[in-house]
């Protein structure tokens, strides 16, 4: 398998970025965002392409586990009281 | 004039019922009646969820007393609660032996986050259960004079960190052994037990993003370290704890752990942000303010402060939209102050104060800010309606007065 092209990582990155936003519950949903963010910028000076697949094929496997947790509605929508929703806070 | 009156006095006549509002605030509380299951013939097979698509809840600011689980964790637990559902006991078939493997690995992702080996670690219900069965080895200890020092690696009130390698030093030189309860510390401060000369530690699933009804304890093989099993049985778990351990959830334990393992820089470092955000923003508003707990060895994840003159029943409850805790779920019954203050020398109306604020790895900027804001809002507003504060502002010494009896 060819080693991942800056495109593939970036992909990869958008997707995982999509795939947070479904999490229903606010503190899952925020911390995946936050988090993904976090984890590619830090490794985004990796040069050796062995690390680079590793980090890669880990992203993989947690973009299949944001999938797989949002796929089944396990339990109802949450949300603080008092911290306003993004689509208000879009408004503002 | 008579119109606007009428209406005044008809507006005034209506009860004040919480409902659904039309406009939607973009802050500020807004109470919703979330609709219980109604009382209905005909049972349904499953619960119905609240009807609004949305449920607002309070934020969750009480880590010490449980923690929500990891999306990583569950993931790695529904297979066994669907699919792979052996005992992993049995073993004369796939589903057995499927099962045996993963609770092995378990053992193994936690054995790896203390430094440990897997043979060192028993599975049990809880961070309890391993406190007991190490407590009991005393009693069944062989020596007359073998004795057991049992200590909190972090404390769960006051977040105090204890000089564990230190403790571990002198209990080693005095062949004496060493147990501590590190439900608070695992996954969050480094912990080798090697390093720190550990003999017994107790581990609970639910302090770190894992599942409930689940822990360990390690048990140091050498030297040697003999315990007595609490659970008599089959004589799974080496014999120390019989019972047949439950798959899914010590997975979850042993990807909780593995994930702790990997997040514990990162968390660590926006934890303490996130305090110190919290502590500078509440100090710098509010004065007489006192934060419990040696801030030097501290673990930044358990804030513990007292507000003078304010009473901290009544600011948790004013803080109803925040789930917040004064001391330990654990004695939270009980209307006496925390034992940890009174020990460490908190004076005894400042205990009565003390709020534990807890941050962790799913807490957000916002959820602090928003803490923060009611919380002083609250306690200047407590504090307007004190007569001690009245007095204090007057600049009459509260120690001085003689209250006299009725």
């Amino acid at each position: 398998m060819a080693a991942s092209s800056r495109a593939q990582v970036l992909d990869l990155y958008r997707a995982m970025l999509r795939e947070s936003k479904h999490f229903s519950a606010y503190n899952y949903r925020t911390y995946a965002v936050r988090r993904i963010r976090d984890a590619f910028r830090e490794n985004k000076n990796v040069k050796d392409p062995v690390e680079i697949q590793a980090l890669v094929n880990k992203a993989k496997r947690d973009l299949g586990i944001i999938r797989r947790q949002n796929a089944v509605k396990i339990a109802p929508t949450q949300r603080p009281r008092g911290i306003p929703t993004e689509s208000v806070r879009n408004q503002q | 004039m008579l119109l606007r009156t009428a209406w005044r006095r008809a507006a005034a006549a209506v009860p004040v019922a919480p409902g659904p509002n039309s406009t939607a605030p973009t802050r500020g509380l807004r109470l919703r009646v979330v609709d219980h299951a109604t009382q209905s013939d005909v049972p349904s097979a499953t619960a119905t969820p609240p009807q609004a698509e949305s449920e607002l809840r309070p934020l969750y600011m009480d880590v010490q007393a449980t923690t929500p689980l990891d999306p990583r964790v569950l993931d790695a637990m529904i297979p066994y609660l669907v699919n792979y559902y052996g005992n992993p006991h049995s073993r004369t078939h796939a589903y057995g032996w499927e099962s045996e493997a993963a609770m092995e690995h378990a053992r193994q992702q936690v054995a790896s986050l203390i430094g440990a080996d897997p043979r060192e670690i028993i599975f049990t219900s809880g961070a309890t259960e391993s406190n007991n069965i190490a407590i009991k080895e005393l009693e069944s200890a062989i020596q007359p004079d073998t004795s057991l020092v049992s200590v909190m690696t972090v404390n769960n009130e006051i977040g105090v960190k204890q000089p564990i390698a230190e403790i571990g030093r002198i209990c080693s030189s005095r062949k004496v052994y060493f147990h501590t309860d590190a439900a608070q510390a695992v996954g969050k401060i480094p912990l080798d037990v090697n390093d720190m000369k550990i003999d017994l530690m107790s581990i609970s699933g639910h302090k770190i993003y894992g599942p409930k009804g689940v822990g360990a304890i390690y048990i140091r093989r050498r030297p040697r370290v003999r315990v007595e099993a609490l659970q008599s049985g089959g004589g799974q778990e080496r014999g120390m704890r019989s019972g047949t351990v439950p798959t899914p959830l010590v997975v979850g334990l042993g990807a909780a752990c593995e994930v702790a393992q990997q997040e514990m820089e990162y968390d660590h470092k926006r934890i303490s942000k996130l305090a110190e955000r919290l502590t500078q923003k509440i100090m710098k508003s509010l004065p007489d303010v006192v934060m419990n707990g040696d801030p030097e060895h501290h673990y930044p994840g358990c804030i513990n402060l007292s507000f003078a003159y304010v009473e901290g029943e009544s600011l948790l409850m004013a803080l109803k939209d925040v789930a917040l805790s004064s001391g330990s779920a654990c004695t939270s019954a009980s209307l006496e102050p925390s034992y940890v203050l009174r020990a460490i020398g908190t004076d005894e109306d400042l205990a009565h104060s003390s709020i534990r604020f807890g941050i962790g790895r799913f807490t957000t900027e916002e959820e602090v800010d928003y803490t923060v804001e009611k919380c002083i809002h609250h306690v200047k507003r407590l504090r307007e309606m004190s007569p001690l504060w009245e007095m204090v502002q007057d600049g009459i010494d509260l120690k001085s007065i003689k209250w006299t009896q009725h």
